[in-house]
């Protein structure tokens, strides 16, 4: 490891785009958060969604769509999607193992679909947004990152404040406590699970979106997320709207920090000893 | 059951003269990668199939024997071979280093501990690319000379992976007939039950994934000098636990050979569509193969073609059908238990003796220092109102929870600070209130276990038969081969005393075992009861139904919050103002803390 220090604005600039890559993660852990500590299901499909909406985003921008604009056909669009898979999984009472498995079946035959569509090369979407950004006492602030930081935190209050404040929310944790019981007590379990699962879904596409507004795209690029989400996921706490947001951008300001001060291919030791040291010693959030 | 290790050393053997058959050399190749693959999911299934703890870390094993194998070959020189059982202790090492710490923390469990692995994998890779051991380059070993092990270089590399592959069915099967192996499976169900019964869980869990990491460490060390040129980009990964994974669900966790069927039926799947240049439908076929496995044999095709053929042997859960259609007649049952048990000659000798207990969880005193003894061949009763202490002093003194202080003396040994294991080899037994049997073993292989890690007994067919006699003691051996799901409650509660029973205490404590039977039930049950300490066991009985406490108990003792309240014959203790207050509320304000 060979360590040097940047100059103190170099390392602002990377902490800064810590901050934005962290959102990203933030965003993508979030529906997996949800689906993970209020459904049971660990959904590793959940990347291959947020690759399959960022391709249909790329695909409609080359065709002068607005990228932002695509949102409104995306998101419905893949909430029936988690709605029909949440389906065909509560049919067969999966457990949450077997989804994990089910889920990494489905994502290599979202993997194969993107691969004969858009082939295996690396595309990158051109838009209006791209090039743009705003200087911010001294710091570059490009526009694509700034847009999902946005998104990420406002849909990460907004989600947090259906969950605490609204009856839909608490019955949704309640079930995830005890389904039965909740049953009991009149909450329709199945079509809130549907709704969820919806949903996370529907996150995940826009997670996809902003995905595609900054980076480049390869159908074999969804792998290299898992990793580094599930860890913000974990740290975050499973079920928890704020908490991946909060790990992500954490993980992402010290691998960012890492990454400058040591060389890139250090980044990832950052995140996985996180999320083991948290497992080891603070179990308790986590499960 | 001795036939199973001939039949995979004759297969071992047979198939070591396929290189002679002069097939082309890709032939040799896909069997390779067949046989390789047997290895790393056969291995991997050792622990995560069998006690349900799901690595995603295969990868940093695996991978860690194939850099070990490339850094002597490359940079040392080493003999091929020879770095072979290196890389196996490298990976073993790695694997027990890490599950010391990570079997210690008992909140990680299922996904937790499958997550804490993928990480372990990707930081270990980190370490790997940035360190001379790869430098981010690859490392090439195109220069090592093969050993001429087969006619061709392809054979040889056959033969080793069949040689490996031979010794990890052969451990496989080994394991899954042992009692080491019916440990492990209840593990799976149950860890803390089966520390209780005397599983050491720890131990075990450890051995097994010293085993597995080996195991996939020689197929790593054979699979560098298979690739010839290494890259930590295609061993640190999630793509080799996900294919272990698969191939193990597919064919079977459950089960010695599932692994190795679900290998077999994998590589073949890739390999037909690598080979006819349809890889990207392949990826989408293996996808839905998944699928389609999950939802309709999520118990993998091998217990699946067993039950459509109705035949069942070999499982644990198949010898208990077995010895269920031979077993005795009820006549037999009355006269088996009197000779299991050593006569109780030393009637009234001192035989537990539990001073100044205390357990606290975090603030909430739950024991403030009790003293109770317990003297050899009676019922004591332990009673007292609900959050009390009493289920805490079974817990503590069965080593479920460390005492916070005091001392527990059983036969003049200090269990105090022992684990669970220790204590259930020791001679206590206890029962749960509300049943926790091996959901997955059978009425009979839930017993056997118990007189297996409890008696002491290693032979996997004897521990059955005197678990039979145990099931005729209780009345269950009509039910020996079902499932723990298919028993009422009454059953239930019967299988926790026969399970309590196999391990031959010399203590029992009975928690509640009465609670939430019927009246005619709770006569069986205290009629049970009366047995067990007619065959030789002091029995420690904690209940509230006051009908059989007065009918069984020689002696009680009654505890209010933590600490012991009265002690003597139920009829004057119940008598006395300070018991009835802690049971029924006070009458005047003053005697609230009598």
């Amino acid at each position: 490891m060979a360590f040097t220090l940047p100059s103190a604005s170099l390392l602002s600039q990377s902490i800064l785009s810590g901050v934005f890559v962290g959102a990203l993660y933030g965003l993508m852990g979030l529906g997996l958060s949800l689906s993970w500590g209020l459904l049971r299901l660990i959904n590793l499909a959940h990347f291959a969604f947020a690759f399959l909406a960022a391709y249909l985003c790329y695909q409609m921008a080359t065709m002068g769509v607005d990228p932002l604009l695509t949102l409104v056909a995306i998101v419905p669009l893949f909430f029936a999607i988690g709605a029909s898979l949440h389906w065909v999984m509560a049919r067969f009472s999966v457990t949450p193992f077997n989804s994990l498995l089910l889920t990494f079946g489905l994502m290599g035959i979202v993997e194969a679909v993107i691969q004969t569509i858009w082939t295996a090369d690396f595309r990158k979407l051109e838009s209006t947004y791209a090039q743009q950004k705003f200087k911010l006492g001294g710091l570059f602030v490009p526009i694509p990152e700034f847009i999902t930081l946005l998104l990420a935190v406002g849909i990460s209050l907004a989600v947090w404040a259906v969950l605490r404040y609204t009856d839909l929310g608490k019955a949704m944790r309640a079930a995830a406590e005890d389904a039965a019981i909740a049953s009991a007590f009149g909450v329709n379990q199945q079509r809130n699970a549907l709704l969820l699962a919806g949903t996370c879904a529907a996150l995940a596409s826009i997670a996809g979106v902003c995905l595609a507004l900054s980076f480049t795209l390869a159908p074999s690029q969804m792998y290299a997320w898992i990793g580094v989400v599930f860890a913000a996921v974990m740290l975050g706490g499973l079920g928890r709207a704020l908490g991946p947001l909060i790990a992500g951008t954490l993980i992402g300001v010290s691998e960012a920090i890492t990454m400058a001060v040591t060389a890139p291919s250090w980044a990832p030791i950052v995140s996985f000893t996180l999320l083991i040291v948290i497992l080891v010693l603070r179990p308790g959030k986590a499960a | 059951m001795k036939r199973t290790p001939l039949l995979i050393i004759g297969a071992g053997v047979l198939l070591a003269f396929v290189p002679t058959l002069g097939l082309p050399a890709f032939y040799d190749s896909l069997l390779y990668l067949m046989l390789h693959w047997i290895v790393l999911a056969t291995s991997w299934n050792m622990l995560s199939g069998y006690t349900g703890y799901f690595s995603f870390g295969h990868g940093a094993f695996f991978g860690a024997g194939l850099y070990t194998t490339s850094t002597l070959l490359a940079k040392d020189d080493w003999p091929f071979l020879w770095t072979l059982p290196v890389a196996a202790l490298v990976a073993a090492l790695l694997g027990v280093a890490l599950g010391a710490v990570v079997f210690r923390v008992k909140s990680v469990r299922g996904e937790l501990f499958a997550l804490l692995t993928l990480a372990i994998t990707f930081v270990i890779g980190t370490i790997v690319v940035n360190t001379p051991l790869d430098g981010g380059n690859g490392v090439s070993l195109a220069a090592v000379p093969l050993p001429a092990i087969g006619p061709t270089p392809s054979s040889s590399f056959y033969l080793l992976a069949l040689a490996a592959a031979t010794l990890t069915m052969l451990i496989a099967w080994a394991i899954f007939v042992s009692k080491f192996g019916a440990g492990l499976f209840a593990i799976h169900d149950d860890e803390d039950a089966a520390e209780v019964m005397g599983v050491p869980t720890y131990r075990y869990k450890l051995i097994a994934l010293g085993v597995s990491c080996a195991l996939a460490g020689v197929a790593g060390g054979i699979h560098a000098m298979f690739l010839s040129y290494v890259t930590v980009g295609e061993v640190f990964t999630i793509t080799v636990p996900l294919t272990v994974v698969l191939m193990s669900v597919l064919g079977g966790t459950r089960h010695w050979a599932g692994p190795a069927v679900g290998a077999v039926a994998i590589t073949g799947l890739l390999y037909s569509f690598t080979a006819a240049d349809h890889a990207i439908a392949g990826k989408a076929m293996i996808g839905a193969v998944l699928i389609a496995a999950i939802l309709f044999m999520p118990d993998g095709i091998l217990l699946r073609l067993k039950r459509a053929f109705g035949k069942r042997a070999a499982s644990p859960e198949g010898g208990a059908v077995h010895a269920a259609s031979h077993g005795p007649t009820p006549a037999a049952a009355a006269m088996a238990s009197p000779v299991m048990q050593p006569s109780h000659a030393t009637h009234g000798e001192l035989l537990l003796c539990v001073r100044g207990l205390q357990k606290s969880f975090r603030g909430v005193r739950a024991l403030t220092g009790v003293d109770v003894d317990v003297r050899r061949g009676e019922i004591l009763g332990l009673l007292g109102p609900n959050g009390s202490g009493k289920s805490t002093f079974i817990n503590v003194v069965t080593g479920h929870y460390l005492p916070t202080g005091g001392q527990i003396v059983f036969e003049g040994r200090e269990l105090a600070g022992l684990p669970a294991h220790r204590i259930a080899a020791a001679g206590i037994a206890r029962t749960y209130q509300i049943p926790r049997p091996f959901a997955h073993l059978s009425v009979l292989d839930n017993v056997a276990l118990a007189t297996m890690f409890g008696g002491a007994i290693h032979d996997v067919a004897a521990a059955r038969r005197q678990a039979m006699t145990w099931l005729e003691f209780t009345g269950l051996h009509t039910k020996s081969g079902a499932r723990p799901d298919d028993l009422n409650l009454h059953q239930r509660k019967f299988l926790e005393l026969a399970r309590a029973l196999a391990s031959r205490p010399r203590l029992v404590l009975l928690d509640e075992v009465l609670c939430g039977l019927t009246p005619s039930e709770i006569d069986d049950a205290v009629a049970l009861i009366r047995r067990i300490r007619d065959q030789g066991s002091t029995i420690v009985f904690v209940e509230h139904v006051m009908r059989a406490v007065m009918a069984l108990t020689d002696r009680v003792v009654v505890f209010n919050h933590g600490v012991l309240l009265a002690e003597g014959n139920a009829t004057d203790v119940m008598q006395r103002p300070e018991v009835m207050t802690a049971y029924l509320g006070s009458p005047h304000k003053e005697a609230a803390h009598a």
